[in-house]
């Protein structure tokens, strides 16, 4: 780096999203993990040009083992699985964004006003939280869908509300590591109000730990989803869903283990895929650890 | 102090930190003036309250525990004590702004400091986004940065870049009052010295008036007009440069300037001050030096002297002037 002011700066200029790609790149496990991602969002996008539908039943053809007709087999209704596993896709990762989405944006909020503001504020919001925390995820989850009643939009609810506490609780302690530091004064100093000082200096700040969390919990968004499909408050087994299908398929685990094992695979790449994910953006998006 | 109408004023200043075990008294009845354009130093060891003097100044104290007792802090006349908090915003930054100490920590380090530095002007000036990233490249150019390096990140420059960095934040709306609280105390000596010269220059060129914090009296000889001495949290002298640096009168700045080595003499230790500073949470009755001074009389441990002018414009708070007249 050059300090004179005639000559051109002796490295090359890079804008911020490119130098995070760039960064990104170089992680080849967060790639993998990306391209997992793409594959299953694509696949979940185009499931219905798979030759099969997924809810037509043919009861000459169930039970199959794996065939070039039917690669992954098919289940006691002779559904092919391939294609119900495709469009379970479509399913489990639109509900467990949505609900992470919902979750963390609320999460983050509530927990950054916590954290900046203290006080009552803060142990309003802490208690409540901790009173949810105090109750499994799971049985949070069983609770609020039980209430709701079944269905997709009530189960990405329940899981939205079961995993709010986590983001709070994160932010809280992020925002005060932050809150002592210098440049939240300074920024104070220049006349900025509370809520400019949140979202332009705390959120940012604690930006890292949230990515990594955020998909982290997409993948147990998913595992709580199949879960609840699994034990019948959350979507009911005809509709193709990943802890539907596995629920239906536990009859028949000791013949025809197929019928649970690719669900099951499904639930578990797709988790792999973001975790793997998150830690690659973690490192890219940091901007300390820029080389 | 004085007759004339000074531009930032404060009066009999208090401020105390409360807390469940203790009181402790940062700022015990200060009293400052700073006029248009003028330089003053406020000097003092660690701990004497002159870092949350400028705090108050700007009500950036954090409260609880910090509470301003009493006191007025003038500003063309309005005091900012009375102010509401939005009214306050708008003279953070914009009338009164701050360097602070450390350039290390004083900047966000997920932000560009073109952002940081755009931040400022956005918040007072009501300028588009184009327009305030374009003020802000004028701005690093002014403090000797080039204009293309606003997308960098802080951590890809050196330290006394990033002071750089901080007064352009602190200059960019062009405020009347510029507070520097020790802006070279982090940085090494050559860096410091361009760092002064910088400030110097930027402060005639604007006419600001600059509160210039520090506990090195080379600065203070290097920029400052006048010199106000703190101890304990008042200000036990205060006069011109001339006046403090050649005829100083209270025991304690005569102790400071006892610990600076001098060229001229052929020293080979110098006198320190004895002792340590009182517990502010446990401040003596009387003078709060009483205990330090080497010309303590009984008087001193009674009561706070009042503060006496000894020449035109140089005041001392202090005994001794009362016992010679």
């Amino acid at each position: 780096m050059t300090e004179n002011k005639q000559g051109q700066p002796s490295y090359k200029k890079r804008s911020t999203l490119p130098e995070v790609w760039r960064r990104f790149k170089k992680n080849r496990r967060a790639v993998v993990g990306l391209v997992i991602l793409v594959i299953l969002i694509l696949v979940a996008a185009f499931a219905n040009f798979l030759p099969y539908d997924p809810y037509k039943q043919s009861p000459s053809e169930a039970l199959q083992t794996s065939s070039w007709s039917h690669l992954m087999g098919t289940d006691e209704f002779g559904r092919d699985i391939l294609t119900r596993v495709c469009y379970g896709a479509r399913l489990s990762i639109f509900i467990a964004f949505l609900a992470t989405a919902f979750a963390c944006v609320t999460g983050t909020i509530l927990g950054a006003i916590a954290g900046y503001y203290g006080k009552k504020v803060e142990t309003i919001i802490m208690r409540v939280m901790d009173i949810l925390l105090a109750i499994p995820n799971m049985l949070l989850a069983i609770v609020v869908a039980a209430v709701l009643g079944a269905g997709a939009f009530n189960m990405m609810l329940a899981v939205a509300i079961s995993n709010v506490p986590h983001y709070v609780r994160l932010m809280r302690s992020a925002v005060l590591s932050i809150q002592g530091q210098e440049y939240i004064e300074a920024s104070r100093s220049v006349g900025a109000t509370d809520w400019y000082i949140i979202k332009s200096h705390i959120i940012p700040n604690c930006l890292a730990p949230l990515i990594v969390q955020v998909t982290t919990r997409v993948g147990a968004a998913i595992l709580i989803c199949s879960s609840l499909s699994f034990i019948g408050v959350g979507i009911s087994p005809p509709t193709a869903e990943w802890g539907a299908m596995l629920s239906k398929g536990k009859d028949f685990l000791r013949e025809f283990p197929h019928l649970t094992v690719w669900p099951g695979l499904a639930i578990m790449i797709t988790a792999f895929a973001l975790n793997m994910l998150g830690d690659g953006l973690r490192d890219a998006l940091d901007p300390k650890l820029k080389t | 102090m004085e007759e004339k109408r000074n531009l930032l004023e404060i009066k009999d200043l208090v401020v105390q930190y409360v807390t469940d075990e203790a009181v402790i008294c940062a700022v015990n009845g200060l009293n400052l003036s700073l006029g248009h354009g003028e330089t003053l130093g406020l000097v003092g060891e660690t701990g004497a309250g002159k870092t949350t003097t400028a705090k108050s100044v700007l009500r950036i104290l954090p409260d609880p525990p910090a509470k301003i007792q009493s006191g007025e802090i003038l500003v063309d006349g309005t005091n900012l004590l009375a102010l509401t908090e939005k009214e306050m915003r708008k003279i953070r930054g914009n009338k009164i702004s701050m360097i602070f100490q450390d350039p290390m920590t004083s900047l966000n380090p997920v932000l560009t400091v073109g952002d940081q530095i755009a931040e400022v002007i956005m918040l007072h000036q009501a300028k588009s986004k184009k327009e305030a990233y374009r003020l802000a490249g004028d701005m690093l150019e002014l403090v000797g940065i080039e204009r293309s390096r606003s997308k960098d990140y802080p951590h890809q420059f050196s330290g006394g870049m990033k002071q750089r960095v901080v007064i352009a934040i602190a200059l960019a709306c062009n405020p009347e009052i510029l507070i520097a609280d020790e802006p070279t105390t982090a940085l090494d000596v050559t860096i410091q010295a361009q760092v002064l010269a910088l400030m110097k220059e930027l402060q005639e060129k604007y006419r600001t008036s600059l509160l210039m914090i520090t506990h090195d009296l080379g600065i203070v000889a290097d920029i400052c007009d006048y010199v106000a001495i703190i101890y304990a949290g008042t200000i036990v002298e205060y006069g011109t440069k001339e006046q403090i640096f050649l005829n100083r009168f209270h025991p304690y700045t005569k102790g400071l300037f006892n610990c600076i080595p001098d060229i001229m003499r052929d020293d080979n230790r110098l006198i320190p001050i004895d002792g340590l500073m009182p517990d502010p949470g446990n401040l003596p009755e009387g003078c709060a030096f009483c205990e330090r001074c080497p010309e303590a009389m009984d008087c001193c441990k009674n009561g706070m002297p009042d503060q006496k002018e000894i020449e035109p414009g140089h005041f001392v708070r202090c005994f001794l002037p009362y016992k010679e007249g």
